[in-house]
């Protein structure tokens, strides 16, 4: 058995043309996908020309079998050489148990501080004065995307924001389309509901229900405003049967959905089947209410070893993921945007432009990772779940729910 | 038999003893102690990693006060009891007409165990997409002419769990049925000749006389099928997620969730712990009857 | 006295004759086979389904019917799954994990079942002192959800310094199959002649002879019951083999994993099919082979535990 890896080794050596010191690195991620493949690629391609080896451990799934996966591995004492995670508080525990790396001193003299934009994700990788993670795309979840021809084929025109979808819906309805598809995953779920916190209510409520946590207000008025448009939305959404996110976007863009609230990540399923940004399909970015966006997105994170050369391997990567390069190339293959200031986007849609052009105005909210524990936006998931699933619980009593999350969010 | 030659003390069936040592580790270090191991810490506070900070019966009173945790429960004891009778009745009543002696009985059989070849995340999978409205059964019977057909369990909050069922039963029942069948394999031709002669009626016999003989075989079952409901996750997990809302969540998702997406271990060791205690309640009084009551032949 | 035990649940006696009922054109044989048949359409469907789909073109499960035959066989997607289909950034398909998968299942299914088959030895001649409270400790170790014990039996292999090892995850396998098999050994061996036990004690065979030279060769129905439901068990395992394992030793049901569940727009249905069919080929094969044997191997052990 040993023999046969040997031979498949030997292979993967002779195709790159390695020098003899070549490292083995194992990057553990959950990007299989066929956009999200091309992407990791891109790194791995930028990692193997400096002559060390890339062992993919690619395992799709985020939160089933990676996250266990990966905190096994790191605490069992077999950590892998990096890892893909998103951008949150969830890794917070492994670093304070001492188990992940501190990548201060490579982000020092590589300068990141000056290059890395927004300083938010450098924020979110810093824990106690020294940086975790490295950043390696931005992706933002507040965005209202339609499909254009669904619209003017029933003599409507492109809604440009919330009220206007809300107002054209009844309309779509009669020809038998759903107004907003929506995939039944119980994260879409929470996507939606503090996609509309943001939108709807504004950046200013959003902080201050998550970050603050103000019960009494995340009961108060200004929420309930926020719960009527999530009862909207949940009769706009009354017939999307699909599970994934991107079936779900399939419906978009096969005209039987007029509209989906989903990150940028969408963009690569319409670039797909040929829609251009802006002649086919629309982007209101903030639901075209609020022109935020929260600048998260995924990261690496390198365990602490103690083998000098993977070490030096770990480095490598690091500086590969943020060197401008990788960032052109990757955050076009993943439709995302890049981590660095200082990079033009390669033939950018009008929807990555305004994206940019919001990230650069500062108009920024926080993600919700950042700011409450895994177990917080779990319980706002399950009641996310529940309100979206059954017609007959009440925006009401709904936000009753939630004020006492928020009162013992930690 | 266990007579033969008894001597005592320690050292008699020194090697016996020696060979069931990795029996005795598995079921005091791994079964015992890991299980030992997750109550004590559902007392903690422990989030991604364990922590040794106490924290009582909190753990407990949020589980209970979880309307996700109920649900979950019920769900899995409706579940589980259609599932426990249908898997009984469907693989004993196979077993039983295949057992008539009939033509084709290795093909019959076959068609009847393969789905147990195959793992739950492919049961959920292929029946996902029977089920679905749009390009399954629904949509193949609507095509036939029949317009009003309507046939979509898994997305109804009410019937979903029949949906599952309708997956599970159609993975598990054939083993059931082999175990069957084999148990009626086992019994003596001459038990159905003295009934015969008798004049009792073969659904009497089957009910009064073979059914209580094949004890051993419908334990093995049992344990079987009782031990893959409580373990239900794959299934759901391919099949609906836990959806529409929560009306399939099951509780071996639940832990797992709060495990490794919620990051609350200590949360998901109470229901977990919950989960094991029920268990415990239930087995050891009947194992006891089962296993420590009687001499075995 | 396992006969007497039997002739005491007999509720009538034994000595009349006569075969069982059965008339060949008969309204019950239409009955039975009605029945019968009816049944093996649910059973048949999804096979039939998976077999169709993967034979397909994409077009042609777009606009067709998915229990309708393929107008045009394929064997692209069979091709495509086995070789060439990315899972991550290896595209080389499930061929990737197949020789893992047997590397893992060979040593699991061996350990496994020479454990087991010594503690149903054990535990059905050689009672000793507490061998039912560990035989119900066993039984309960059933029922414990394998996720709820990831994080105890990480740490143990990483005390023993077995953890991200092939033998730490054989070992997982040898522990959670032990309770069934054991069960399933405990009552072949229940069924062996009592007669047969003593003699060979009276010519003075100890533990490890009587079960080598005696038992072993006895219970080779029983065995195959167990190489079969372990050998499935194992291969179509997922969770362990990705926890238990580093990326190089990943079984196939990881690559199955990614292919299945990494969606990016249009669904790749046929190549889904054909990997998942690909991926449960092994088990598929002894399931065909053997359905016999694993009937005739529970038999034995089935009325007379």
């Amino acid at each position: 058995m040993r023999k046969f890896n040997t031979i498949a080794f030997g292979a993967i050596l002779a195709t790159t043309a390695l020098p003899a010191f070549a490292t083995d690195l194992e990057v553990t991620h959950w990007w299989t996908s066929g956009a999200e493949a091309a992407a990791i690629g891109v790194i791995a391609d930028g990692f193997q020309k400096s002559g060390n080896t890339w062992v993919d451990g690619a395992i799709a799934g985020a939160g089933g079998v990676a996250r266990p996966l990966i905190t096994s591995r790191i605490t069992g004492g077999d950590p892998m050489g990096a890892t893909q995670f998103t951008h949150s508080s969830a890794m917070r525990e492994l670093i304070e148990a001492g188990f992940m790396r501190d990548v201060t001193e490579i982000a020092e003299t590589q300068g990141w501080k000056d290059q890395i934009f927004p300083q938010s994700l450098l924020d979110s990788c810093t824990f106690e004065g020294k940086l975790y993670c490295v950043p390696s795309n931005i992706h933002s979840q507040q965005w209202l995307w339609l499909n254009n021809a669904v619209f003017t084929d029933n003599g409507l025109s492109v809604p440009q924001n919330w009220d206007e979808f809300v107002a054209a819906a009844p309309t779509l309805r009669e020809k038998g389309i759903i107004p907003l598809a929506q995939g039944q995953q119980s994260w879409q779920k929470q996507l939606m509901f503090n996609v509309l916190m943001v939108s709807i209510g504004g950046p200013e409520l959003f902080e201050k229900v998550y970050s603050g946590r103000d019960a009494d207000y995340a009961a108060g008025p200004d929420v309930a405003k926020v719960f009527t448009a999530a009862a909207q939305a949940r009769d706009l959404m009354e017939g999307s049967n699909v599970q994934a996110w991107n079936e779900a976007a399939r419906l978009v863009i096969d005209g039987r959905a007029g509209g989906q609230i989903m990150g940028d990540w969408i963009q690569g399923e319409f670039n797909q089947s040929g829609m251009k940004a802006g002649e086919d399909f629309s982007c209101l970015p903030g639901l075209g209410v609020n022109e935020y966006i929260t600048a998260a997105g995924d990261a690496f994170y390198f365990p602490k070893v103690d083998d000098a050369e993977i070490i030096a391997a770990q480095d490598v990567l690091a500086g590969v993921i943020v060197s401008p390069e990788t960032q052109v190339a990757f955050t076009k293959a993943k439709g995302a945007l890049p981590v660095r200031r200082d990079v033009e986007l390669q033939d950018p849609t009008p929807c990555m432009e305004k994206g940019m052009e919001i990230l650069k105005s500062g108009h920024i909210v926080e993600s919700i990772n950042t700011m409450v524990s895994p177990d917080t936006v779990g319980r706002v998931t399950d009641l996310m779940v529940e309100f979206f699933a059954d017609p007959g619980f009440t925006p009401e009593a709904a936000q009753a729910e939630f004020a006492e999350i928020i009162a013992t969010a930690d | 038999m266990s007579q033969s030659g008894k001597p005592t003390g320690l050292f008699k069936n020194l090697s016996a003893k020696i060979a069931a040592i990795p029996m005795v580790l598995t079921a005091l270090v791994v079964f015992v102690g890991c299980s030992v191991w997750t109550i004590v810490y559902s007392f903690t506070n422990s989030r991604l990693l364990p922590s040794s900070k106490w924290v009582g019966l909190d753990q407990y009173e949020r589980l209970w006060g979880t309307r996700r945790w109920l649900i979950s429960i019920e769900n899995l004891a409706i579940y589980g009891i259609l599932m426990l009778i249908l898997a009984l009745v469907l693989g004993f009543l196979l077993a039983a007409l295949i057992d008539q002696k009939i033509r084709f009985e290795d093909g019959f059989r076959t068609i009847f165990l393969y789905p147990y070849a195959l793992s739950f995340i492919v049961t959920g999978l292929v029946w996902q997409w029977l089920l679905n409205p749009e390009f399954g059964i629904q949509n193949a019977v609507r095509s036939l002419g029949f317009e009003s057909f309507t046939f979509d369990p898994l997305y109804n909050t009410n019937t979903v769990l029949y949906g599952v069922l309708i997956a599970g039963l159609w993975h598990t029942s054939g083993l059931v049925m082999c175990l069957m069948l084999a148990g009626l394999r086992g019994i003596d031709e001459d038990v159905w000749k003295a009934t015969k002669i008798d004049g009792i009626p073969a659904w009497k016999t089957y009910l009064l006389v073979v059914i209580p003989m094949m004890r051993p075989v419908f334990i093995t079952t049992l344990v079987l099928i009782t031990s893959a409901i409580i373990k239900l996750y794959d299934l759901v997990i391919a099949q609906t997620g836990g959806g529409p809302g929560l009306a399939s969540e099951v509780p071996a998702k639940f832990v797992f969730d709060m495990m490794f997406v919620s990051q609350n271990l200590a949360q998901g060791f109470a229901a977990s712990s919950m989960m094991l205690v029920a268990v415990i309640v239930v087995i050891i009084p009947w194992a006891y009857l089962e296993f420590g009551g009687k001499k075995h032949g | 006295m396992a006969d007497v035990t039997n002739t005491m649940q007999r509720p009538s006696p034994a000595h009349a004759s006569g075969p069982k009922p059965r008339r060949v054109f008969s309204r019950n044989n239409i009955v039975i086979y009605g029945i019968l048949v009816v049944l093996a359409v649910y059973y048949l469907l999804p096979f039939y389904v998976m077999l169709m789909t993967s034979l397909k073109g994409l077009p042609e499960i777009r606009m067709g019917s998915i229990f309708a035959p393929p107008m045009e066989i394929t064997f692209e997607p069979w091709l495509k799954a086995w070789s060439t289909v990315c899972t991550g950034l290896n595209c080389d398909g499930l061929s990737r994990g197949f020789l893992n998968s047997i590397k893992i299942t060979v040593p699991s299914v061996f350990f496994s079942i020479a454990v087991a088959s010594v503690n149903g030895y054990a535990l059905s001649m050689w009672r000793f002192k507490g061998a039912n409270v560990f035989f119900t400790i066993l039984i309960i170790g059933a029922f414990i959800p394998y996720q709820v014990m990831i994080y105890p039996i990480v740490i143990l292999l990483r005390e023993i310094g077995l953890y991200g090892d092939l033998g730490g995850l054989v070992l997982v396998h040898t522990i959670f199959g032990m309770p069934i098999l054991t069960l399933l050994f405990r009552n072949y061996f229940s069924s062996v002649p009592e007669e047969l036990f003593k003699a060979a004690r009276v010519d003075g065979a100890r533990f490890w002879t009587i079960y080598f030279k005696i038992m072993l060769p006895m219970a080779v129905p029983i065995f195959v019951v167990a190489v079969i439901l372990q050998t499935t068990a194992i291969w179509n395992d997922f969770l362990f083999g990705v926890i238990f394992t580093r990326p190089d030793n990943y079984p196939m049901t990881v690559q199955l994993n990614n292919i299945v569940n990494s969606v990016t727009g249009v669904k790749e249905y046929n190549v889904n099919m054909a990997a998942t069919l690909l991926s449960g080929v092994v088990p598929l094969t002894i399931y065909f082979l053997s359905g016999k044997l694993f009937v005739r191997g529970i038999a034995a052990g089935a009325v007379k535990g």
